[in-house]
């Protein structure tokens, strides 16, 4: 039996990120602090502009913040530099973008073995990474010829390839209808519980906040409580 | 070279586009290498020929036209005869003339006036050596203007008679003309202007008095720099190496510069559209190469690739266009000066590639400076 404390997927404390210069100077991240556990499904909601793609920026070693710390299990991303940070992400940190943001001339497995290439890993099971977002019978498809959804669980397999032990996911339903948006939640719940991988998903959409675990609502750079219940 | 290829595929007609613009200028790159070699064999290849190491003209004649501008004496020869360094020095009598053959072809002619046995004396393929007084050994592609062994060329205004006795291998013309060989006193003897019509006798020539020549033709010792400007100043001549001396035949100069132009253009061209090209298709896919980098890929990595790809396309074209190029160029017509010479055109298809990769490269550093942060949503 493991008896030590779990350490955190995620670990943010007084994270202050201040955007723009002069007069435009805004304060995108204000004193944020957000612990999230292994296999936890964390949603954050709010308004545009509110400071959650600098969250996951600074969560995912994109950027850095002003001052405070950020720990992705139990690394401190502030130690990092920035070729560290990018093998760091690269191993440790998953990305699920808008739309799934493939890349137009590979197929559904060449995304996923491109990603597996990157962190020097040739024998990627393809097959069953997509088999496990129900988009086997697309293996050979480019993202032209996938539908938005079916690009955004290509999009979460590709995220998957390497093992991470933090997913972060932006705005993943923004391009899809009510239906599609909840297979998609779904599928990203279903690893959560499943394999134990921390799942951060920043969205607009609260129709699919019940497949989540916890949900955040960040106002003007503040992470609040949650205001809606599920 | 994984993503490299797959964009090869995806994007092929874009890619396409860009290589037949890659494959033209290859084309026109070994067009132009094959008219140089062409004109500079048909301008030079006499002189190329030639064992000498260089030529020494007498002191202050101007460079163009020089060797048959030029008149050096017996003192001058002796001089570097005597000189250290020089394994062999001869007088070499050179001048343009016209002639026509026994059955009535015109032809242009540059006389060689050459020692018989010396250094200069042109190898035969075919007839016999230089020796005759009246005799002159001329190159194969003389052949196809009628002209064979024992054919009788009649000097035009002085009516001397000189008869081809032997043929030496391959093209040797200067300035455009070909060359004839003929021993040097006979040279001299029509320079002097004492000929008389008919075929030159030798009796004549011992009735001459005329020591003079156009150059002397210098050989230096093996492993020896021809080291000239001492010798120079005390025979009061100036030295030129062979391939100095090129400059000296008609219209080398001129020639030469403007291909090589053409060809420097060409290769500032080719860099310029790949790099515009590859310019383009960075900015085009900088979104892509923000989520790649978003997930982890390092910069090297993506530039590695994208320098694999410009290469990819560069080699791939470049072959193309030099293979069409080597197949137009062996179809030009005969009178046109066009030689295809492997060593100048692997020259300008190395140029091609090196700048045209330099122009991709400069494209595809764009890619450094994309950050990652661009592949999250509309703000950050």
């Amino acid at each position: 039996m493991n008896t030590e404390p779990t350490i955190p997927a995620l670990e943010i404390t007084d994270a202050i990120l201040e955007l723009g210069d002069g007069d435009s100077r805004v304060r995108a991240l204000d004193e944020v602090s957000l612990s999230v556990q292994p296999g936890e499904f964390l949603a954050i909601v709010g308004p545009s502009g509110s400071g959650k793609s600098s969250l996951l920026a600074i969560a995912g070693a994109l950027s850095r913040p002003d001052s405070g710390a950020v720990r992705v299990h139990g690394t401190d991303l502030g130690g990092l530099s920035k070729g560290a940070a990018t093998r760091f992400r690269l191993r440790n940190i998953g990305f699920v973008f808008q739309s799934g943001n493939l890349l137009p001339s590979l197929t559904a497995t060449d995304q996923l073995r491109l990603a597996g290439r990157l962190a020097g890993n040739r024998r990627v099971d393809t097959a069953s990474l997509l088999d496990s977002v129900g988009m086997a019978h697309r293996a050979g498809h480019r993202p032209g010829e996938l539908s938005g959804g079916e690009r955004q669980r290509v999009g979460i397999a590709r995220a998957l390839v390497n093992d991470p032990s933090l997913l972060l996911v932006d705005e993943p339903t923004a391009a899809l209808d009510r239906r599609r948006s909840h297979e998609v939640v779904r599928v990203l719940a279903d690893r959560a519980h499943g394999s134990g991988v921390a799942v951060v998903m920043v969205t607009h959409d609260r129709d699919v906040l019940e497949h989540c675990d916890r949900v955040l609502e960040m106002i003007d750079g503040r992470l609040g409580a949650p205001v809606l219940a599920h | 070279m994984f993503l490299a290829l797959r964009e090869l595929r995806f994007a092929r007609g874009r890619f396409a586009l860009m290589g037949i613009v890659i494959a033209l200028i290859s084309v026109l790159v070994v067009l132009l290498s094959g008219l140089s070699s062409g004109l500079v064999n048909d301008g030079v290849s006499g002189l190329k020929a030639m064992p000498a190491t260089g030529f020494a003209f007498d002191e202050g004649t101007m460079t163009d036209n020089a060797f048959s501008r030029s008149v050096v004496d017996g003192v001058q020869v002796e001089q570097w005869q005597d000189a250290d360094g020089i394994a062999a020095a001869e007088p070499m009598g050179v001048n343009i003339v016209n002639g026509v053959t026994d059955d009535d072809t015109q032809v242009d002619l540059t006389l060689f006036g050459v020692v018989p046995d010396g250094f200069l004396s042109p190898k035969v393929s075919s007839g016999e050596q230089l020796d005759a007084v009246g005799g002159i050994i001329v190159s194969e592609p003389l052949r196809e203007q009628g002209v064979q062994l024992g054919s009788v060329v009649t000097l035009d205004r002085l009516d001397v008679e000189l008869t081809v006795v032997g043929f030496t291998e391959g093209q040797a013309t200067f300035g455009h003309v070909d060359v004839a060989y003929l021993p040097l006193s006979t040279w001299q003897l029509l320079a002097s202007g004492t000929a008389q019509p008919g075929a030159p006798t030798q009796e004549q020539i011992e009735a001459m008095d005329f020591g003079y020549a156009s150059v002397v033709a210098l050989l230096a010792e093996d492993g020896a720099a021809l080291d000239s400007a001492a010798v120079d100043a005390a025979a009061g001549t100036t030295t030129m190496t062979l391939t100095e001396a090129f400059n000296a035949s008609p219209g080398y100069e001129a020639e030469t510069l403007t291909l090589s132009m053409i060809q420097v253009f060409l290769y500032a061209i080719c860099a310029l559209v790949v790099g515009a090209f590859f310019t383009v298709w960075t900015i085009q896919r900088s979104h892509d190469i923000a989520v790649l980098r978003a997930v982890g890929a390092s910069s090297r990595y993506l530039l590695r690739d994208s320098l694999a790809q410009a290469t990819i396309l560069l080699v791939g074209f470049t072959a193309i266009g030099v293979a069409a190029g080597v197949g137009m160029g062996a179809a030009m017509p005969e009178a046109m000066p066009f030689d295809l010479e492997l060593a100048p055109i692997a020259l300008a298809s190395a140029l091609t590639i090196i700048l045209g990769l330099l122009g991709a490269a400069v494209a595809v550093l764009r890619i450094a400076r994309i950050d990652p942060l661009r592949a999250l949503g509309g703000q950050r």
